[in-house]
Protein backbone atom coordinates (compact mmCIF):
# COMPACT_ATOMS: atom_id res chain seq x y z
CA UNK A 1 0.00 0.00 0.00
CA UNK A 2 2.79 1.99 1.04
CA UNK A 3 5.10 1.06 -1.90
CA UNK A 4 4.74 4.27 -3.86
CA UNK A 5 5.86 6.54 -0.90
CA UNK A 6 9.13 5.04 -1.61
CA UNK A 7 9.01 6.99 -5.40
CA UNK A 8 9.41 9.87 -3.44
CA UNK A 9 12.37 9.22 -1.93
CA UNK A 10 13.86 6.57 -4.88
CA UNK A 11 12.25 7.34 -8.18
CA UNK A 12 14.99 5.80 -10.23
CA UNK A 13 13.43 2.19 -8.54
CA UNK A 14 10.31 2.26 -10.64
CA UNK A 15 12.39 1.86 -13.98
CA UNK A 16 14.55 -1.51 -12.73
CA UNK A 17 11.58 -3.81 -12.68
CA UNK A 18 10.45 -5.98 -15.59
CA UNK A 19 11.07 -4.72 -18.77
CA UNK A 20 11.05 -1.53 -20.87
CA UNK A 21 7.70 -1.27 -22.84
CA UNK A 22 6.67 0.60 -25.94
CA UNK A 23 8.11 4.26 -25.29
CA UNK A 24 4.21 4.97 -26.81
CA UNK A 25 2.97 3.76 -24.18
CA UNK A 26 4.91 5.52 -21.24
CA UNK A 27 3.88 8.79 -23.06
CA UNK A 28 0.42 7.84 -23.08
CA UNK A 29 0.64 6.96 -19.13
CA UNK A 30 2.73 10.51 -18.94
CA UNK A 31 -0.03 12.65 -20.76
CA UNK A 32 -3.12 10.95 -18.83
CA UNK A 33 -1.00 11.83 -15.70
CA UNK A 34 -0.36 15.52 -16.82
CA UNK A 35 -4.24 15.86 -17.43
CA UNK A 36 -5.35 14.56 -13.35
CA UNK A 37 -2.64 16.62 -12.71
CA UNK A 38 -4.33 19.88 -14.42
CA UNK A 39 -7.60 18.66 -13.18
CA UNK A 40 -5.71 18.73 -9.68
CA UNK A 41 -4.71 22.47 -10.11
CA UNK A 42 -8.17 23.88 -11.93
CA UNK A 43 -9.45 22.47 -8.34
CA UNK A 44 -6.80 24.84 -6.83
CA UNK A 45 -7.27 27.87 -9.17
CA UNK A 46 -11.27 27.48 -8.00
CA UNK A 47 -10.53 27.39 -4.69
CA UNK A 48 -8.20 30.43 -4.93
CA UNK A 49 -10.85 31.96 -7.01
CA UNK A 50 -13.48 31.18 -4.27
CA UNK A 51 -11.23 32.76 -1.52
CA UNK A 52 -10.75 35.80 -3.39
CA UNK A 53 -14.02 36.44 -5.51
CA UNK A 54 -16.89 35.40 -3.54
CA UNK A 55 -18.81 37.64 -1.56
CA UNK A 56 -19.29 36.57 2.49
CA UNK A 57 -21.73 34.15 2.68
CA UNK A 58 -24.57 33.80 5.05
CA UNK A 59 -23.26 31.03 6.95
CA UNK A 60 -19.75 32.63 8.69
CA UNK A 61 -16.50 30.95 7.34
CA UNK A 62 -18.65 29.38 4.51
CA UNK A 63 -16.74 31.01 2.26
CA UNK A 64 -12.64 29.93 3.43
CA UNK A 65 -14.49 26.29 3.95
CA UNK A 66 -15.08 26.22 -0.06
CA UNK A 67 -12.09 27.63 -0.75
CA UNK A 68 -9.95 24.89 1.68
CA UNK A 69 -11.91 21.89 0.36
CA UNK A 70 -11.01 22.87 -2.90
CA UNK A 71 -7.52 23.71 -2.58
CA UNK A 72 -6.97 20.16 -0.45
CA UNK A 73 -9.15 18.20 -3.04
CA UNK A 74 -6.65 19.30 -5.78
CA UNK A 75 -3.83 18.03 -3.72
CA UNK A 76 -5.12 15.04 -3.42
CA UNK A 77 -6.11 14.45 -6.89
CA UNK A 78 -2.21 15.67 -7.59
CA UNK A 79 -0.62 13.14 -5.30
CA UNK A 80 -3.25 10.51 -6.60
CA UNK A 81 -2.17 11.15 -9.99
CA UNK A 82 1.68 10.07 -9.23
CA UNK A 83 0.18 6.99 -7.46
CA UNK A 84 -1.65 6.38 -10.42
CA UNK A 85 1.15 6.82 -13.02
CA UNK A 86 3.69 4.55 -10.80
CA UNK A 87 1.38 1.83 -11.04
CA UNK A 88 0.40 1.95 -14.41
CA UNK A 89 3.82 2.42 -14.79
CA UNK A 90 5.15 -0.95 -13.05
CA UNK A 91 1.90 -3.18 -14.26
CA UNK A 92 3.33 -2.23 -17.49
CA UNK A 93 6.73 -3.34 -17.38
CA UNK A 94 5.58 -6.11 -15.51
CA UNK A 95 3.27 -7.06 -17.89
CA UNK A 96 0.85 -7.26 -15.61
CA UNK A 97 -3.19 -5.74 -15.89
CA UNK A 98 -3.36 -1.90 -15.71
CA UNK A 99 -4.45 -1.44 -11.86
CA UNK A 100 -8.08 -0.49 -11.70
CA UNK A 101 -9.50 2.38 -9.61
CA UNK A 102 -12.53 3.79 -7.76
CA UNK A 103 -10.74 7.41 -7.83
CA UNK A 104 -12.67 9.05 -11.07
CA UNK A 105 -16.12 7.86 -9.63
CA UNK A 106 -15.73 9.14 -5.81
CA UNK A 107 -14.33 12.58 -7.16
CA UNK A 108 -17.02 12.48 -9.65
CA UNK A 109 -19.52 12.23 -6.82
CA UNK A 110 -18.02 14.76 -4.40
CA UNK A 111 -17.76 17.28 -7.34
CA UNK A 112 -21.59 16.16 -7.93
CA UNK A 113 -22.92 16.82 -4.73
CA UNK A 114 -20.97 20.19 -4.12
CA UNK A 115 -22.92 21.44 -7.28
CA UNK A 116 -25.68 19.87 -6.20
CA UNK A 117 -25.31 21.44 -3.10
CA UNK A 118 -24.69 24.80 -4.85
CA UNK A 119 -27.68 24.43 -6.68
CA UNK A 120 -30.14 24.05 -3.80
CA UNK A 121 -28.02 27.17 -1.92
CA UNK A 122 -29.09 29.03 -5.07
CA UNK A 123 -32.81 28.30 -5.01
CA UNK A 124 -33.03 28.38 -1.21
CA UNK A 125 -31.52 32.43 -1.61
CA UNK A 126 -34.16 32.88 -4.74
CA UNK A 127 -37.30 31.51 -3.05
CA UNK A 128 -36.76 33.55 0.61
CA UNK A 129 -36.20 36.88 -1.56
CA UNK A 130 -39.49 36.54 -3.32
CA UNK B 1 10.96 10.67 -34.13
CA UNK B 2 9.18 12.40 -36.71
CA UNK B 3 8.15 9.38 -38.42
CA UNK B 4 6.36 8.73 -35.62
CA UNK B 5 2.35 8.80 -37.33
CA UNK B 6 0.96 9.13 -33.65
CA UNK B 7 3.01 12.18 -32.67
CA UNK B 8 3.34 11.28 -29.51
CA UNK B 9 6.36 12.79 -28.19
CA UNK B 10 4.79 16.45 -29.92
CA UNK B 11 1.51 15.62 -27.91
CA UNK B 12 3.20 14.85 -24.67
CA UNK B 13 4.90 18.16 -24.91
CA UNK B 14 1.98 19.74 -25.58
CA UNK B 15 0.33 18.05 -22.79
CA UNK B 16 3.50 19.00 -20.43
CA UNK B 17 3.04 23.38 -21.83
CA UNK B 18 -0.73 23.31 -21.43
CA UNK B 19 -0.19 21.42 -17.62
CA UNK B 20 2.64 24.71 -17.17
CA UNK B 21 -0.43 27.22 -18.87
CA UNK B 22 -2.40 25.73 -15.70
CA UNK B 23 0.42 26.29 -13.01
CA UNK B 24 0.33 30.25 -14.20
CA UNK B 25 -3.43 30.59 -13.71
CA UNK B 26 -2.97 29.29 -10.23
CA UNK B 27 0.67 31.18 -9.60
CA UNK B 28 -0.94 34.36 -10.99
CA UNK B 29 -4.30 33.91 -8.58
CA UNK B 30 -1.39 33.15 -5.49
CA UNK B 31 0.24 36.49 -6.30
CA UNK B 32 -2.91 38.47 -6.82
CA UNK B 33 -4.48 37.15 -3.15
CA UNK B 34 -0.93 37.98 -1.69
CA UNK B 35 -1.42 41.96 -3.22
CA UNK B 36 -4.93 41.97 -1.83
CA UNK B 37 -2.71 41.91 1.60
CA UNK B 38 -0.58 44.36 3.65
CA UNK B 39 2.81 44.91 2.28
CA UNK B 40 4.21 42.31 5.05
CA UNK B 41 2.77 40.09 3.00
CA UNK B 42 5.02 40.41 -0.13
CA UNK B 43 7.87 38.00 0.24
CA UNK B 44 5.13 35.20 -0.27
CA UNK B 45 5.25 36.16 -3.84
CA UNK B 46 8.35 34.45 -4.32
CA UNK B 47 7.47 31.10 -3.40
CA UNK B 48 4.39 31.16 -6.06
CA UNK B 49 6.91 32.68 -8.66
CA UNK B 50 9.33 29.78 -7.79
CA UNK B 51 6.84 26.95 -8.53
CA UNK B 52 5.67 28.43 -11.79
CA UNK B 53 9.91 28.45 -12.70
CA UNK B 54 10.30 25.16 -11.65
CA UNK B 55 7.49 24.01 -14.20
CA UNK B 56 8.51 26.33 -17.37
CA UNK B 57 11.88 25.00 -16.64
CA UNK B 58 10.63 21.21 -16.80
CA UNK B 59 9.22 22.50 -20.06
CA UNK B 60 11.80 23.47 -21.86
CA UNK B 61 14.04 19.94 -20.31
CA UNK B 62 11.29 17.92 -21.92
CA UNK B 63 11.79 20.07 -25.36
CA UNK B 64 15.24 18.93 -24.60
CA UNK B 65 14.93 15.63 -24.31
CA UNK B 66 12.21 14.79 -26.74
CA UNK B 67 14.68 16.61 -29.36
CA UNK B 68 17.72 14.03 -28.18
CA UNK B 69 15.79 11.28 -28.80
CA UNK B 70 14.61 10.64 -25.29
CA UNK B 71 10.75 11.63 -25.29
CA UNK B 72 9.75 10.02 -21.93
CA UNK B 73 10.22 11.90 -18.76
CA UNK B 74 12.77 11.42 -16.00
CA UNK B 75 10.58 9.35 -12.97
CA UNK B 76 11.66 12.10 -10.86
CA UNK B 77 9.63 14.73 -12.76
CA UNK B 78 6.43 13.76 -12.39
CA UNK B 79 6.16 14.03 -8.45
CA UNK B 80 8.35 17.30 -8.72
CA UNK B 81 4.60 18.46 -10.75
CA UNK B 82 2.66 16.78 -8.85
CA UNK B 83 4.74 19.06 -5.46
CA UNK B 84 4.45 22.23 -7.42
CA UNK B 85 0.56 21.67 -7.23
CA UNK B 86 0.80 21.00 -3.38
CA UNK B 87 2.58 23.87 -2.61
CA UNK B 88 -0.02 26.22 -4.24
CA UNK B 89 -2.51 24.46 -1.80
CA UNK B 90 -0.10 25.20 0.68
CA UNK B 91 0.44 28.80 -0.05
CA UNK B 92 -3.54 29.36 -0.12
CA UNK B 93 -4.09 27.53 3.00
CA UNK B 94 -1.10 29.60 4.75
CA UNK B 95 -2.92 33.18 2.98
CA UNK B 96 -6.56 31.96 3.97
CA UNK B 97 -6.15 30.87 7.89
CA UNK B 98 -3.72 33.37 8.35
Amino acid sequence: MFRWLRLWFNPDELRQVGSTPDYRFSLANERTFLAWLRTGLALIAGGLAAAQFLPPLPLPHLREGIAITLLLLGSAVALRAVEHWARVERAMRLGEDLPASRFPAVLAILISLGGLLLIAAILLQAWSRS
Amino acid sequence: MNQDPGLQPERTLLAWRRTALAVTVVALLTIRMVLQRNLADIPLIAPAVVGWLTMVAMVYRQRAAIAAGRPVASSRMLPLAALVAVGYTGLGLALILS
